[in-house]
């Protein structure tokens, strides 16, 4: 059993194709949406959470590459710029996936990447900019 | 026994002061009793760090050849709108100042990617920075205009002139309404979704000397990475604010105005801040040393989150609308502990001043005062204390509109 978190970029001519739902269909994945967006020049972007078993898995990304959409990986995508992090842990609760941490004794602040859905919160909030999102760049 | 400031610098300058900082304190007064502490203890070192509006710069460029008069003029630094009413070379640069082509809120919530503390943390880095000015021009001024790059090593003066800086104990900021609010605490989540907080509670000047007693006019503190002064008290000083029985204000109160050289200052300390839907604005890391003169401030510097009581305020209500209303008191303790309870509800809380931070300006007050490069001050004048009779007023201007309905 394989899963991953990773970043689909569809171009505007695959923006009305049931892409997803053959993932389910033909290669039996499960698959939960942590955040769809179309960006201005019309690109669709999804983060996805995507398992099945190893072959499956394969055989879907492969289907995904060979229709024209991109893929990355998901814990590239939201960057903590740990030197403009003044650990005033303003973002730590409103992480709804826990990536970000306080930690209880040191106050310090520290971030997981591979828990983040780049849902882009912690980027919208920052007072200090030190959150990045990749995907829209 | 009392001691005197002058026995401590002494004790200072042949390395021999105990120096500790706020949070040190705590456990070595539990441990040992005040009477104790405050024999072996010289000074507490304390700390804060967090956005404090109120502050600013001002700085002079010097003369340009042919010479320009600013004073009158229009004055930009990296497109921010610059206050240029003084003579010729003298600018005054606030924290929250906006480009005119900033969207602020209308688009909501407004980013404010860049304002005034963010060209304050840029010139602190040494960055230049780009100055474009209109002038009308004298006989004795005639230039008029001015495109150029300054750069903080080539300023006369240049100083961070913060009018109310280290609040004593402030509100945490909850939303009662059915949508998110942006405020200058953050943002507030429908429905008390958060609360959001902003002191350094145990660690912080003003709540480690609550009667000012020891800090004033001319007191010598950590500014922004440099050694700056209290000036005066701050503004909206609101010294007869209700306090617990050991001193403590329950809610906003004393504050301080503090200046500084810009030139020993670090971006590490002063920071430019966007605060979504609100603004932008200067974060500023402040610390003061308390002489431990007697057993009385002994007793002060001790006091911990537990002790100190922060106001939960709507601000989806009460606080735009100016009401006094307040939903209940948290400690800091509880504040810190990410989660607190508020009308039977569990609220998880958001802190906005850095605590690691606050620890660290103490810290680094403390290695200064050690290695005997800061001296304690005795200020010139002790800061207004409840028996001052100062209060923060209201506004009591006379609206015209009113005026005009009444008519």
């Amino acid at each position: 059993m394989t899963t991953e978190r990773i970043v689909l970029r569809f171009p505007k001519e695959l923006a009305d194709k049931p892409i997803v739902v053959n993932l389910v269909r033909k290669f039996d994945l499960d698959f939960n949406i942590l955040k769809a967006t179309i960006t201005p020049d019309e690109e669709g972007v999804m983060v996805l959470e995507l398992s099945g078993e190893e072959e499956s898995f394969a055989k879907g990304i492969a289907y995904l590459k060979e229709l024209g959409v991109k893929i990355q990986p998901l814990s590239q995508d939201v960057i903590w710029l740990e030197e403009k992090c003044v650990h005033c842990g303003y973002c730590v609760n409103f992480c709804p996936a826990k990536a970000l941490n306080r930690d209880p004794e040191s106050f310090l602040v520290s971030f997981d990447s591979q828990k983040c859905t780049a849902c882009g919160i912690c980027v919208e909030i920052c007072p200090y900019s030190a959150m990045e999102m990749k995907i829209f760049v | 026994m009392a001691k005197t400031i002058e026995e401590i610098n002494e004790k200072i300058r042949q390395g021999k002061a105990v120096v500790v900082t706020a949070e040190e304190m705590i456990g070595i007064v539990k441990e040992k009793g005040v009477e104790k502490a405050a024999k072996e203890v010289d000074v507490v070192t304390t700390g804060t760090f967090g956005v404090m509006c109120s502050s600013g710069i001002y700085f002079n460029i010097g003369h340009t050849k042919p010479r320009i008069k600013l004073g009158g003029g229009k004055v930009y630094l990296n497109g921010v709108p610059a206050y240029a009413a003084y003579s010729a070379a003298d600018l005054f640069l606030g924290a929250t100042a906006l480009p005119d082509d900033d969207p602020r809120n209308k688009y909501y919530p407004g980013e404010f990617p860049y304002g005034g503390g963010h060209v304050i943390e840029e010139l602190i880095a040494g960055k230049d920075i780009r100055i474009t000015a209109q002038a009308y021009g004298t006989d004795c001024y005639p230039k008029k205009s001015l495109d150029a790059y300054i750069n903080i090593h080539n300023l006369n003066e240049a100083m961070l002139f913060n009018v109310r800086n280290a609040y004593q104990n402030y509100n945490v900021a909850v939303n009662s309404s059915d949508k998110a609010i942006y405020t200058y605490l953050g943002m507030l989540k429908p429905r008390f979704g958060n609360a959001n907080y902003s002191s350094a509670g145990q660690l912080s000047p003003l709540l480690n000397d609550p009667y000012y007693k020891t800090i004033g006019i001319g007191t010598r503190i950590f500014l922004g990475g440099g050694m700056g002064y209290v000036i005066w008290h701050g503004t909206q000083h609101d010294p007869g604010a209700e306090r617990t029985e050991r001193g403590i204000p329950k809610v906003g109160a004393g504050t301080l105005a503090v200046i500084g050289d810009l030139k020993q200052m670090n971006p590490e300390w002063i920071r430019g801040v966007s605060v979504k839907g609100y603004g932008a604005s200067l974060a500023v890391g402040i610390g003061i040393p308390i002489p431990i003169l007697n057993e009385e401030m002994a007793f002060y510097t001790s006091v911990s989150d537990e002790e100190i009581y922060a106001p939960i305020v709507d601000y989806a209500t009460a606080y735009p609308n100016r009401e006094p209303d307040i939903i209940t008191y948290v400690t800091y303790k509880e504040l810190r502990s990410g989660e607190i309870e508020v009308l039977g509800k569990k609220i998880p809380t958001n802190s906005l001043s850095s605590y690691p931070k606050a620890k660290k300006i103490a810290e680094t007050l403390k290695s200064w005062i050690q290695e005997g490069s800061f001296l304690m001050t005795s200020p010139s004048v002790p800061l207004p204390g409840p028996e001052s009779g100062i209060k923060f007023k209201p506004f009591s201007g006379r609206e015209i509109l009113e005026e005009v309905e009444k008519k």
